[in-house]
């Protein structure tokens, strides 16, 4: 779509909506400097700083919930894949089998124990060195698993039911204990690291069976391997734009409020006469039903709000996800950090 | 980071252990700046992890001070989305 160089500078849309079902035809940013004659596009903090606001939607103990506005996608998706793959979190990395007479390979129990989430502050600890096979205190937690499934005594004689018949036969993440390394104690009195949640099911026993490991967490990031993400998903939408090009009455506004996802169409009472009103855009799916339906079809515009995101994060628990958010913000500014040293230190030929 | 280019104007940086997350929001930022004919990266190849980006100038810049400038844009992106973000999420704090 040409940009209007028209008499009204700067009005909404076209550049500021994202059209569908043309879908392709305006997915990228264009507003670059050159681009539109008459438009000013070059980068300014205040500008962005007055437009850019941050609203909280819903924040409960593992999802958060909340809006960016005026920031572009390049920049949410950044935060995106940071939050999925460069945020650090402590996770079984090395597992050391003493005894393991389960029918769970060790291999397999070894895979399990690295994808249970440990409950352990990642902020607290190092990176290990590469090649540092012992671990020191400062950067490895050190867990123990030692249990042995045995017949229940006080069992009744005919009893089928296996938590009856055996103890311990279940293996569960709470039988992880921590074992303080080194100087632990004293740097974490009251930390008692654990995993998150106590009835993971590790593995199943049955009597004279045992498993005796110790297991080594390290800090890494998810590029490396996912179980160190922190995040069960982070993912970002736009905001829908729905727009009614006629005004829509009686029946085809029942029919439209059909049409899209409860509570984004409401059809009021006005004189009489049934009228159809965009509630609120945020509920819709964008399931585009509207489009099935001849008479509907060109009385509505579906778009999307190109620089509002609404982002929901979701934590596993290891750090609360407004904390993530913090933490995937500032790695975004390290890594800008890290290349202007470079440039500031290495001359450039 | 190495450089490579015929003169000060067209520049290809090589940075390594980046990816799309870094290169796609620098060249945001890098093409906002009225000074800039071309921006752009490219992943080299999915097993490796590095990007080439290029920059070429307008004129007589050199391509240098475009990144620099980009970066610490980004910088300031980050800074104000990240303060933005904790004065929303814990005004409780604040009020200290």
């Amino acid at each position: 779509l040409p940009r209007p160089a028209s008499l009204t500078p700067r009005l909404p849309p076209p550049r500021s909506r994202a059209p569908r079902p043309s879908a392709s035809s305006q997915v990228h940013t264009t507003d670059f400097p050159g681009n539109y004659p008459g438009y000013d596009d070059a980068w300014d903090q205040l500008r962005f700083e007055e437009g850019f606001r941050v609203d909280v939607v819903r924040e409960e103990e593992d999802t958060l919930e909340f809006d960016m506005v005026g920031i572009d996608a390049a920049i949410a998706n950044a935060f995106r894949r940071i939050l999925l793959a460069e945020v650090p979190t402590m996770a079984v990395e090395k597992v050391f089998v003493y005894n393991n007479t389960s029918i769970v390979q060790d291999e397999i129990l070894a895979h399990r124990l690295g994808l249970i989430p440990i409950r352990a502050d990642p902020r607290l600890f190092e990176y290990r060195n590469q090649g540092d096979e012992e671990g020191t205190e400062i950067d490895t937690l050190q867990f123990q698993l030692k249990i042995k499934c045995s017949r229940n005594p006080q069992a009744a004689k005919e009893s089928s039911d296996p938590n009856e018949l055996y103890i311990n036969h279940k293996v569960y993440s709470k039988h992880m204990t921590w074992v303080p390394l080194g100087n632990q104690p004293d740097l974490f009195p009251d930390a008692g690291f654990r995993p998150v949640h106590d009835d993971i099911l590790i593995a199943q026993l049955r009597p004279g069976q045992e498993i005796d490991v110790l297991m080594h967490c390290v800090k890494g990031i998810g590029k490396d391997h996912a179980k160190f993400s922190p995040v069960a998903t982070a993912s970002y939408r736009l905001l829908p734009d729905i727009t009614l090009l006629q005004p829509i009455e009686d029946e085809a506004a029942e029919l439209l409020q059909k049409c899209f996802s409860p509570g984004v169409i409401e059809v009021q009472n006005i004189k009489g006469k049934k009228v159809a009103r965009v509630a609120n855009a945020r509920l819709d799916t964008f399931s585009r039903e509207v489009f099935r339906h001849e008479s509907l079809k060109n009385l509505v515009r579906l778009a999307r709000v190109r620089n509002h995101y609404i982002f929901s994060v979701e934590s596993t628990g290891i750090l609360p996800p407004d904390v993530l958010v913090s933490e995937a913000i500032k790695i975004l500014m390290g890594k800008c950090q890290r290349f202007l040293n470079e440039l500031d230190s290495v001359p450039m030929e | 980071v190495q450089a490579d280019g015929t003169d000060g104007n067209c520049v290809t940086f090589v940075l390594h252990d980046e990816d799309h997350t870094l290169g796609n929001s620098l060249r945001y930022m890098v093409m906002k700046n009225p000074d800039v004919e071309f921006c752009g990266y490219c992943i080299t190849h999915p097993s490796e992890s590095k990007i080439n980006f290029r920059i070429q100038t307008r004129g007589s810049l050199p391509a240098i001070e475009p990144f620099r400038k980009g970066l610490n844009d980004l910088m300031g992106v980050c800074q104000h989305v990240l303060n933005t973000f904790e004065v929303r999420l814990f005004p409780e704090e604040l009020k200290d």
